[in-house]
C-alpha cells in the first residue's frame, strides 16, 4: 500500500505540523506574483471524483499545476453511490494508468481505504462519505493559525449536522491532537453521544449559545440534505435553532472568527450578514486550500 | 461423549448398516473397518440449525452440494437451511425440490425451514401445513423479519397447530434502516450508519409477548444484543417455550475488532459491542442460550469487492464453528466440553425434533469426531464452500473437526 493521506486520525502531531509548516511557505504563492514550480514535473496525478465538488477538485488541480504535475480528472457520471460505477472497474483502469498519486472523493465512507488495499499508488482522501476529509482539516488549521498564535488551548465550536459530517470528524481529530477543545453542537438526532468519545477534549451540546460561549473559532457545517435518509429535524426550524446570525456574534469576543467549509447555504445554516462580515474567514479558507494541497501533493508524490 | 445421556467415557462405537450397534469399552473389532479416534472426542453428529445454502436461485454463491460439503468439512452431519432462496421456500414444491436435491447431492442431512409468509414479504401466511407435510422443520422469514405484529401472531398460532417452531431474525427494520454496522462508537468513528442494538431488542420483546399469547414454540435466531439475552432469560423464567441461538462470530468478535471497511466483517446482526459479546457468552454459560448455529451466509467475492455500504450482509461459518467454540468457550473455561457438544447436538434437536443429536444403540450412526489440542490454521483456499467471505482466514485454532460420519458413512475426514 502506498503512503497517501487517508485521514487525520492516523497521523501524529509532527506529521500534521510538517504539512502545515510547508503549506505556510506556499501561502505567498497565492497571488498574481505566483511562479510555477517544477517539483513534480513529469508526474501524473489522477483526480477521481465520484461526488461532485468543483471547489475541492479545482483546488487540487491548481495545487498540482503549481507544482508542475500533470493532472487527469475523472468524474463519475453519477454523483450518488447507488448509481455510481463499480469500484473494481475503476481499480482496473487505475492500475493500467499507473499514476503517481490519486486524489479521491467518494460518497461511501471507506471507499479510498478499499482502493488503497488493492493499489500500490498512494491515495489522498478528498472526502469519503461521513468519515474523513483530511485536507479540509489541514486547511482549517492553517486558517486558524493565520488568526491565532497556536491551536493549543483554543475553544472551537463546530455547529450543524455533526453525524453526517466528515469535516467535523477530521477537525475533531486534528484539534484534539494539538490540545484544543472542541464543542460539537447540533440537533440531538445529528449529535450522537458517542461523538464525545471520538478524541480527547470534545464536549457536546444541543444549545448553540452554549457552544459559542467563549469560543475562539466557530465552524459552521453545511446541512447535508443528500446524506439524510430521514428528516431528523424539521428543516423549517433549523435556521431558528442552529443558524448562525448577527445576534449570536454579539455574544462572542471581537476576535472570534467564523469558518465554513463551503459551499454555504445562506439562510439555512448561516445568515448572509455573518457570512459576509468581518469575522468571516471563509475566503481565507479557500485560498489556504491550495497551499495545503500543494504541501500534501509534494509530500505524497515527491518521494 | 453424549450430552443426551451424560455418557462420558473412553469407549468404542460399533456401526453396522448405518446404525450404532454397540457402545462400550474394548469392543471386538473383528470384521469391522476401524477408525482410530484415540485421544479424540466422539460425539453425536453436530447439527447446524441455521445455514443458507442459496439453492435454488443463487447457485453462484453456494449450492446444496457445496454447502453440504462445507458442512461435512466443518464437522456437521445435519443442517437446516433458511428459505430465502429464489423462489423463496414458501411452498411444498420448493421444499420437496430442496429435499430431493439434498438426498442426491449433499453428504450431510438437510432439513429445510419454510417461509412464514408468501415470498417472505411479511403479509400473507405461506402454505405452512403443506410445507410441513413436505418436510420442513420450522418456519422463518430470516433476513426479512415479519414487521407486522398481527401477521406474526397468526403465524405463531398456525405454527403451534402444526407442531412447528417459529424462528425469527429479530430486527425492527425501521430502526435499522440504512445501517451497515453496530451503532456505537465504532460506527461513529468510521462514519458508517448504525444498526442499533434496540432494533433487535424491540422485536425480541414483541415476539416473546406474542409467544405467551399464542403458546407457540418460539426461537430467536442469531441473538447478539445483551438486552435481548436478558429478555430470553425472562421468557424462560416465565416458563415460555422460548429458545435462542448464537453464532460463533458473535461470541468471538466485537465491533472494535472490525478491520476498517473490510466487508468480511459485515453481517446481520452486526458485530456488537464488547458488552454484548460478554452477554452472549455469559448467556451460553448460564443456559439462557442453548444453541450454537453458524448463519453460514455465502456471497461471492464480486459482491464483497465493493464499498462497505454496498456489500451484502453475511459471512460463511461452517468450517470454523468448532474451532471458534473451543477457542472462546471451552479453552477459556466459560463452558464445559460436554455443554459445548450439547449446544451442537441434543439442544437443536429438542427444538426441531429431527430425531438426531444422540448416540444410541439402534439409532442412526451420525457421528462427529473432533480433537481439542491439535494446532491448525484455517485456510480459505481449502474451503469446501463456493464463497470466500469470512474474517477468519489464517486464524490459528487449537482443536477442531477430524471426521464427519453420516448414517455410518465417513463423509469427510481430515486430509
Ligand atoms: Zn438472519
Ligand atoms: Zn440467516
Amino acid at each position: 500500500m502506498g503512503t497517501g493521506l487517508l485521514g487525520i486520525e492516523g497521523l501524529d502531531r509532527s506529521e500534521i505540523e510538517a504539512y502545515l509548516n510547508r503549506a505556510k511557505t506556499f501561502q505567498s504563492h497565492g497571488g498574481s506574483d505566483f511562479k510555477k514550480l517544477d517539483t513534480l514535473r513529469g508526474k501524473m496525478l489522477v483526480n477521481l471524483f465520484f461526488e461532485n465538488s468543483t471547489r475541492t477538485r479545482t483546488s487540487f488541480e491548481i495545487a498540482a499545476k503549481r507544482l508542475g504535475a500533470d493532472t487527469i480528472s475523472i468524474a463519475s457520471s453519477g454523483s450518488s453511490v447507488s448509481k455510481g460505477e463499480s469500484l473494481v472497474d475503476t481499480l482496473n483502469t487505475l492500475a493500467a494508468m499507473r499514476p503517481h498519486a490519486i486524489v479521491m472523493r467518494h460518497a461511501a465512507s471507506g471507499a479510498p481505504h478499499f482502493l488503497a488495499r488493492y493499489l500500490d499508488t498512494p491515495i489522498i482522501n478528498a472526502g469519503d462519505g461521513m468519515h474523513e476529509h483530511p485536507t479540509q482539516a489541514l486547511l482549517d488549521a492553517l486558517t486558524i493559525l493565520d488568526h491565532k498564535p497556536a491551536l493549543e488551548g483554543l475553544r472551537v465550536a463546530i455547529i450543524g449536522d455533526i453525524i453526517h459530517s466528515r469535516v467535523a470528524r477530521s477537525n475533531v481529530h486534528l484539534l484534539s491532537k494539538f490540545g484544543a477543545q472542541t464543542v460539537l453542537c447540533g440537533p440531538a438526532p445529528m449529535l450522537p453521544q458517542d461523538m464525545g468519545k471520538l478524541a480527547a477534549g470534545v464536549i457536546l451540546t444541543n444549545d448553540i449559545r452554549e457552544a459559542i460561549d467563549g469560543a475562539d473559532v466557530i465552524m459552521m457545517l453545511r446541512v447535508q440534505l443528500e446524506r439524510q435518509h430521514e428528516t431528523p429535524f424539521p428543516p423549517g426550524d433549523y435556521f431558528r435553532f442552529y443558524g448562525l446570525r448577527p445576534e449570536h456574534l454579539a455574544l462572542t469576543r471581537p476576535d472570534t472568527i467564523v469558518m465554513h467549509p463551503g459551499p454555504i447555504n445562506r439562510g439555512r445554516e448561516i445568515s448572509s450578514e455573518v457570512a459576509d462580515s468581518q469575522r468571516s474567514v471563509i475566503l481565507n479558507q479557500v485560498e489556504n486550500g491550495v497551499a495545503v494541497r500543494m504541501a500534501v501533493l509534494e509530500k505524497v508524490m515527491g518521494a | 461423549m453424549d450430552p443426551a445421556t451424560g455418557h462420558d467415557a473412553v469407549a468404542d462405537v460399533a456401526v453396522e448398516n448405518g446404525r450404532i450397534v454397540a457402545i462400550g469399552p474394548d469392543l471386538d473389532a473383528t470384521g469391522f473397518e476401524v477408525f482410530d479416534a484415540t485421544g479424540m472426542i466422539v460425539a453425536p453428529g453436530f447439527i447446524d440449525m441455521h445455514v443458507h445454502l442459496r439453492e435454488p436461485g443463487f447457485e453462484h454463491s453456494e449450492t446444496i452440494e457445496t454447502g453440504g460439503r462445507a458442512a461435512a468439512a466443518g464437522g456437521f452431519t445435519s443442517v437446516c437451511c433458511m428459505p430465502n432462496t429464489n423462489p423463496v421456500n414458501d411452498s411444498a414444491v420448493v421444499t420437496t425440490y430442496i429435499i430431493e436435491r439434498a438426498r442426491r447431492l449433499s453428504p450431510v442431512s438437510v432439513f429445510p425451514i419454510g417461509a412464514i409468509t408468501k415470498g417472505s414479504l411479511g403479509e400473507e401466511l405461506a402454505s405452512i401445513g403443506a410445507m410441513k407435510q413436505a418436510g420442513i422443520v420450522a418456519i422463518s422469514d430470516d433476513g426479512r423479519p415479519v414487521m407486522n405484529a398481527r401477521v406474526m401472531r397468526r403465524a405463531m398460532e398456525s405454527a403451534k397447530a402444526f407442531g412447528l417452531p417459529v424462528i425469527n431474525h429479530c430486527e425492527d427494520l425501521n430502526l435499522s434502516a440504512g445501517g451497515d454496522m453496530h451503532e456505537g462508537f465504532e460506527s461513529v468513528r468510521m462514519g458508517l450508519r448504525g444498526i442499533p442494538a434496540c432494533s433487535e431488542d424491540v422485536m425480541v420483546a414483541r415476539d416473546i409477548l406474542l409467544a405467551e399469547v399464542t403458546g407457540a414454540k418460539y426461537h430467536v435466531a442469531h441473538i447478539s444484543a445483551r438486552h435481548s439475552v436478558e429478555m430470553v432469560r425472562y421468557a424462560k423464567a416465565r416458563g415460555l417455550n422460548v429458545t435462542t441461538e448464537v453464532c460463533p462470530h458473535h461470541f468471538t468478535l466485537a465491533d472494535s475488532d472490525i478491520l476498517p471497511f473490510d466487508s468480511n466483517y459485515k453481517m446481520k446482526p452486526p458485530l456488537r459491542s464488547c458488552f454484548d459479546v460478554e452477554a452472549v457468552t455469559e448467556g451460553l454459560a448460564s443456559g439462557a442460550i442453548e444453541v450454537i448455529a453458524t448463519d453460514h451466509a455465502p456471497h461471492p467475492g464480486s459482491e464483497k469487492m465493493q464499498e462497505f455500504e454496498r456489500c451484502p450482509f453475511g459471512i460463511t461459518g461452517l468450517e470454523t464453528a468448532i474451532g471458534l467454540s473451543l477457542e472462546q468457550l471451552v479453552h477459556k473455561g466459560r463452558v464445559s466440553l460436554m455443554r459445548m457438544i450439547e449446544m451442537f447436538t441434543v439442544n437443536p434437536d429438542r427444538i426441531l425434533t429431527l430425531g438426531k443429536g444422540r448416540l444410541t444403540v439402534g439409532g442412526e450412526a451420525d457421528i462427529t469426531i473432533f480433537d481439542t489440542d491439535r494446532k491448525w490454521t484455517f485456510d480459505l483456499n481449502k474451503s469446501q464452500s463456493k464463497s470466500r467471505n469470512t474474517p477468519f482466514h489464517g486464524r490459528e485454532f487449537l482443536g477442531g473437526q477430524v471426521a464427519s460420519i453420516v448414517a455410518g458413512k465417513i463423509v469427510w475426514q481430515l486430509g
